[in-house]
């Protein structure tokens, strides 16, 4: 089984004037189906870069990556958008959601966009909201949901396309540590239960537990990637264990 | 497809209220200033395509309706003598003055017929009728020009050129391009009142007998008849409708003013669409992070571009129309024709579709990586 990202030797550097900024020096990086992986380190250490290049929203200047066994690293835009609406799917910190639609429909879109038929895509949505303990919000709007439930939305948002691969960019920093807690135990759930390759960039300690694999980036480069050697901030614990969906 | 585009719309009230309001201002703009342009064309030449004539005979190089130059009523003979004529009549068209009530002259156009013929003669006649023409100083004008003239009611009496003029009848929407009001009356009264020699006319009005052919009439008038130059009607109209829009400044100002009409119209509608767009950026980011391909976020504004047109279009519609009623009593009439008012809806559709692009412009450079950033 191929792994579900295969990251080589990858450099990114921003071009400002006539400065050139690198964000990404060399990463090495593979990230397997069933695996919640995630990427900390300070601000400007490139770890959204990173991501995004993963997610196939930004080119990198060189070295090379594989989405889902297929590589990307040369693809046109369209190409790129068409690998990111077959096989990934994102969670923003800002959820992202379009509040101008109720829940059901921001899944229905996602859905809309893979050429489901809409009879089908409402099935599916909101079966998708059932499963983020969400049913019974088909119709509510954005505005009428809490942080929580609003991120449990694009999680369900995000699966519905099916994808390998959930990216997510600090999807609990929004989130209350109670809600940020359910909100992780269903992105690994989604690792070890659905065998989606997860991948989360945060700066929320508290989350550390429930990663397989946590990498550490500084100064654009891997520098290790073991959980226990990340340090805790002094006055931040975990989430407490009982919480639930 | 979730109905994205008729929610980013209906969903601020606010934003909608101002991108309607943008449209409907540009709608109204652009009807009044077109409507203006064609008001004032169809007014140079209302009495030509009132006429009810197949054929105008005119002495040669008359280059519009106001402008005849006398001719021998002789001529008149000649044409009814030509086969294919069933009908042909004097008429005249001259500028006099109109002596009003306080003392003051106002110019007016007289024009002279036959009120016993359907050629020449008034229409949309409110009060009178147009054989009471054959009363003694009976003339009939137009109701706009009531507070222009001094006129306030049938039967009142006035001096034109130094003759008495006794008014036996209104019509309704008459207007002179020139602002000198038509004075309607008989062929012989024109004469008089225009200082025109007894055996003289300005214009032959001709009507064909039925099945008789246009050019092979035309052509018999021009064999017999000499010093003249015969016109369809559609032809004088025309000439008349380019000399006073294109040869005179006044048309062309007019011109002038329904493209500016354009122009404002369009970037009013451009900014409206545009800022329309620009609100909804971010889940367009979302929109085409998700994968979702140009063609999908342009379908999305292109829509909720259309829609704004329709909304902006109908309630346009509905202001122009209380603009264009209210002109009619006006003398400047603005007209708004169903084919405009047609083409109104499609440049309306045209206009915000084509803001809307230049929005996806600034969509399609969109960096996906904006919703990575907050």
């Amino acid at each position: 089984m191929h792994p579900a990202i295969a990251v080589r030797d990858l450099t990114k550097i921003y071009e400002e004037g006539n400065a050139r900024v690198p964000a990404l020096r060399g990463v090495d990086l593979e990230v397997q189906p069933g695996e919640l992986v995630m990427l900390v380190g300070p601000s400007g250490s490139g770890k959204t870069t990173l991501l995004s290049i993963m997610g196939c929203i930004l080119s990198s200047t060189s070295g090379s990556i594989r989405v889902a066994g297929k590589e990307v690293t040369a693809l046109k835009p369209k190409q790129m958008a068409s690998i990111r609406l077959d096989h990934i799917g994102f969670v923003f910190q800002g959820f992202n959601l379009f509040p101008t639609l109720t829940a059901g429909e921001n899944v229905e879109l996602m859905l809309d966009l893979k050429k489901v038929e809409t009879a089908a895509g409402k099935k599916r949505a909101q079966l998708l909201l059932e499963q983020v303990g969400l049913g019974e919000k088909y119709n509510s709007f954005p505005a009428d949901l809490s942080g929580g439930q609003k991120q449990r939305v694009a999680i369900a948002r995000a699966l519905a396309g099916d994808p390998q691969i959930v990216l997510a960019d600090e999807p609990t920093a929004a989130l209350d540590s109670h809600t940020g807690r359910n909100v992780m135990e269903m992105m690994r759930g989604l690792a070890h239960e659905r065998g989606r390759a997860v991948v989360i960039v945060t700066h929320d300690s508290r989350v550390m537990e429930f990663a397989d694999r946590t990498i550490r980036i500084e100064d654009g480069m891997i520098a290790d990637s073991t959980l226990e050697e990340i340090e805790v901030p002094p006055g931040l614990g975990s989430y407490p264990a009982q919480a639930s969906v | 497809m979730p109905p994205l585009a008729r929610r980013n719309l209906f969903h601020d009230k606010v934003r909608l209220a101002v991108t309607v309001t943008g449209i409907v201002f540009a709608v109204v703009l652009i009807v009044v200033e077109l409507g203006l342009f064609v008001g004032f064309t169809e007014t140079t030449s209302a009495l030509v395509d009132n006429s009810a004539a197949d054929l105008w005979i005119t002495s040669k190089h008359v280059p519009y309706v106001e402008l005849g130059v006398p001719f021998s009523e002789r001529k008149l003979y000649q044409a009814r003598a030509v086969p294919g004529v069933a009908e042909a009549q004097k008429f005249i068209t001259h500028w006099t003055q109109w002596k009003r009530p306080d003392g003051r002259n106002e110019s007016v156009q007289i024009v002279g017929i036959n009120p016993d013929s359907q050629l020449g003669r008034p229409w949309n006649l409110v009060q009178g009728r147009a054989e009471d023409l054959k009363r003694p100083d009976a003339i009939i004008l137009d109701d706009i020009y009531k507070p222009k003239l001094q006129v306030t009611a049938v039967g009142e009496t006035f001096e034109m050129n130094g003759k008495r003029a006794r008014v036996v009848g209104f019509t309704h929407g008459i207007r002179s391009f020139t602002t000198s009001p038509y004075v309607f009356t008989t062929f012989k009264r024109a004469q008089e009142y225009s200082g025109l020699a007894d055996d003289q006319t300005i214009f032959i009005l001709v009507k064909l007998a039925p099945g008789a052919d246009l050019d092979t009439v035309r052509r018999g008038l021009l064999g017999r008849l000499t010093d003249v130059e015969v016109f369809t009607s559609r032809e004088f109209s025309r000439m008349t409708q380019i000399y006073w829009m294109f040869t005179t400044g006044a048309g062309v100002a007019v011109l002038l003013a329904a493209i500016l009409g354009l122009v404002v119209g369009f970037v009013v509608v451009a900014q409206t669409i545009y800022a329309t767009t620009v609100d909804h950026l971010k889940e367009f980011g979302t929109l085409k992070a998700m994968g979702a391909p140009n063609s999908y976020v342009y379908k999305v504004i292109l829509t909720q571009a259309a829609i704004s047109a329709v909304i902006g279009y109908g309630l346009g519609m509905m202001v122009s129309g209380f603009v264009v009623r209210a002109s009619q009593e006006g003398g400047a009439a603005i007209l708004m024709p169903w084919p405009m008012a047609v083409g109104m809806f499609f440049l309306t559709l045209l206009m915000c579709t084509s803001a809307a692009l230049v929005s996806i412009n600034k969509v399609t450079r969109l960096d996906p990586a904006m919703v990575f950033k907050g």
